[in-house]
């Protein structure tokens, strides 16, 4: 095996074990910046360092879909994802859904319209996963099965489900500005 | 849980995460973390380096040439779903990956991540060991090409040396005419498979088969060809009668496993129809009847 040792080697960062990683992003609109040890999971950097803890944690292990939010745009698993994986990136959590005047997004108008909550554990999630639909535009043309092939990556122990399909299928047409 | 202290190495380059894999290698490599980052977070896996691929847009590509789809391992599962020239060269590409895991996880999940990971219940490596795609590896030495039905060895386990890298996954591009379907059962939407079949038929000009591939995983530690099938079905005409003989021995060729009497039966049962439904699929999309 040759091993070419001149040759130069480009390494954006190499942290020990203690060293803390500098990152930035922007979360919810607002430029962040922080030091923060690698092994830090997004979701603890969003709950304990931001206090954002709307994003909840439930399983660890990318099943139950409550730790959901938008990375670079698309929907991620929180806890799934190293905090410094985002370094550089756009961060949406289910805090920057809403307007800034608090109009509320069309996820959110159609589960408080459609009752698709009751614990509200699962909900921060949800939203977060239909938001994504909306937005790489999932129609009201799939069939119900098709829909909660869709919404099976997020797990709800109290609704059963059925609002939370009436609900996406609302935010749907709320998107397309077919109800007020 | 949360994942133990590691040193975090993010290289810049192809070249130089070459070079940290080889100079670590008790190193984990982290692309999409989808299979890694769930074992670090219940420690069963604690890796004392982890090197970060997330700044080689390099390996983010997806180029579709004459002869293959050419995928580049940092691509994410999601980008190559939605890409439209891999479609039109390769659409049995999309409909497997729509198998794999959720739309959430695929967002972040690597193509390069899993081969590289190697589950054998996974759909990505069955896919390209039945196409008998290729596989090309990238070390202190260059790069190396590895032919798919070499790449898996074993439950995780891959013909990747300790100082290589993935870097791209071949999928061959299908004829025109040729039917093509994956089929799988899982026990929930998004689960891996209990067991899945990869297929694609090609009808020659007197209306017999006249290729066949014909691949599985969920019945061996690694996915498989099943060669026997493929020879019984070509040279004749697609027929119920002819499905089931090849299903029944697709079933002959599951591996004996230490699975309990009734899993084992039950798998049989499994992989029988979903090779008669591949195939009927496959057929029905050559525009051929049965
Ligand atoms: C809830 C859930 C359900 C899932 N369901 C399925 C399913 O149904 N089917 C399925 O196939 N998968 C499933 N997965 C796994 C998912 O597809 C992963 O994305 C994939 O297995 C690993 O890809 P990754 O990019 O996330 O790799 P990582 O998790 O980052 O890495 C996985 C392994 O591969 C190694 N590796 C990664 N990239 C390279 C490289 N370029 N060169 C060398 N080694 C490398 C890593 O060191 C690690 O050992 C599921 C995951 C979750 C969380
Ligand atoms: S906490 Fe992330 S998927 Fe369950
Ligand atoms: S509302 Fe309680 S878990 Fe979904």
């Amino acid at each position: 095996m040759s091993t070419d040792t001149s040759s130069m080697r480009a390494v954006a960062g190499d942290y020990e074990v203690d060293d803390l990683v500098a990152v930035t992003m922007t979360v919810n609109g607002t430029a962040v910046e922080a030091k923060i040890p690698a092994r830090m999971l997004l979701s603890d950097f969003l709950r304990h360092e931001l206090r954002l803890t709307g994003t909840h944690v439930g399983c660890e292990h990318g099943v139950c879909g409550a730790c959901t939010v938008h990375l670079g745009g698309r929907p991620t698993r929180s806890c799934l994802t190293l905090a410094v994986q985002a370094d550089g990136c756009e961060i949406r959590t289910v805090e920057g859904l809403a307007d800034f005047d608090g109009t509320l997004h069309p996820v959110q108008q159609s589960f408080r319209e459609c009752h698709a909550l009751q614990c509200g554990f699962c909900t921060p999630g949800f939203m977060m996963s239909v938001a994504g639909l909306l937005e790489e535009g999932i129609g009201n043309d799939l069939s119900d099965s098709e829909l909660r092939e869709h919404l099976a990556g997020n797990l709800c122990r109290c609704t059963g489900y059925q609002n939370i399909v009436a609900a996406t299928r609302k935010a749907i047409d709320l998107r397309d500005g077919k109800e007020g | 849980m949360k994942p133990s202290a590691f040193r975090y190495v993010v290289p810049a380059d192809l070249q130089s995460a070459v070079h940290a894999r080889a100079a670590n290698y008790d190193s984990a490599v982290l692309s999409g973390g989808q299979s890694l980052i769930p074992t670090m977070n219940f420690r069963l896996s604690h890796p004392d380096v982890v090197i970060d691929l997330r700044l080689l847009d390099e390996l983010d590509y997806v180029r579709t040439d004459p002869s293959y789809v050419r995928v580049g391992a940092m691509t994410r599962q999601r980008t190559l779903e939605f890409d439209d020239s891999a479609y039109r060269a390769n659409p049995l590409i999309r409909q497997t990956l729509q198998n794999v895991a959720h739309p959430v996880i695929r967002n972040r999940g690597t193509v390069g991540g899993s081969l590289a990971h190697a589950d054998p219940a996974a759909e990505l490596p069955c896919l390209i060991t039945t196409l008998r795609g290729e596989l090309v590896a990238h070390g202190l030495d260059g790069p190396r090409k590895i032919p798919a039905a070499d790449f898996f060895q074993f439950i995780f386990t891959t013909a990747l040396e300790p100082d290589e890298l993935l870097v791209e996954a071949a999928f061959p591009v299908l004829d025109p005419g040729e039917g093509w379907a994956f089929c799988e059962f899982a026990r929930r939407h998004g689960d891996f498979a209990l067991s899945a079949v990869a297929c694609t038929v090609k009808i020659g000009p007197g209306g017999a088969i006249q290729r066949a591939r014909l691949g599985a995983c969920g019945i061996a530690s690694t996915p498989v060809v099943l060669a026997e099938c493929e020879a019984l079905l070509v040279g004749n005409k697609p027929s119920e009668e002819l499905f089931a003989e090849v299903a029944r021995q697709a079933v002959s060729s599951i591996e004996a496993t230490d699975e309990p009497e009734a899993q084992r039966r039950y798998r049989r049962h499994l992989l029988d129809g979903l090779v008669r439904r591949a195939l009927e699929q496959a057929i029905q999309r050559t525009g051929a009847r049965v």
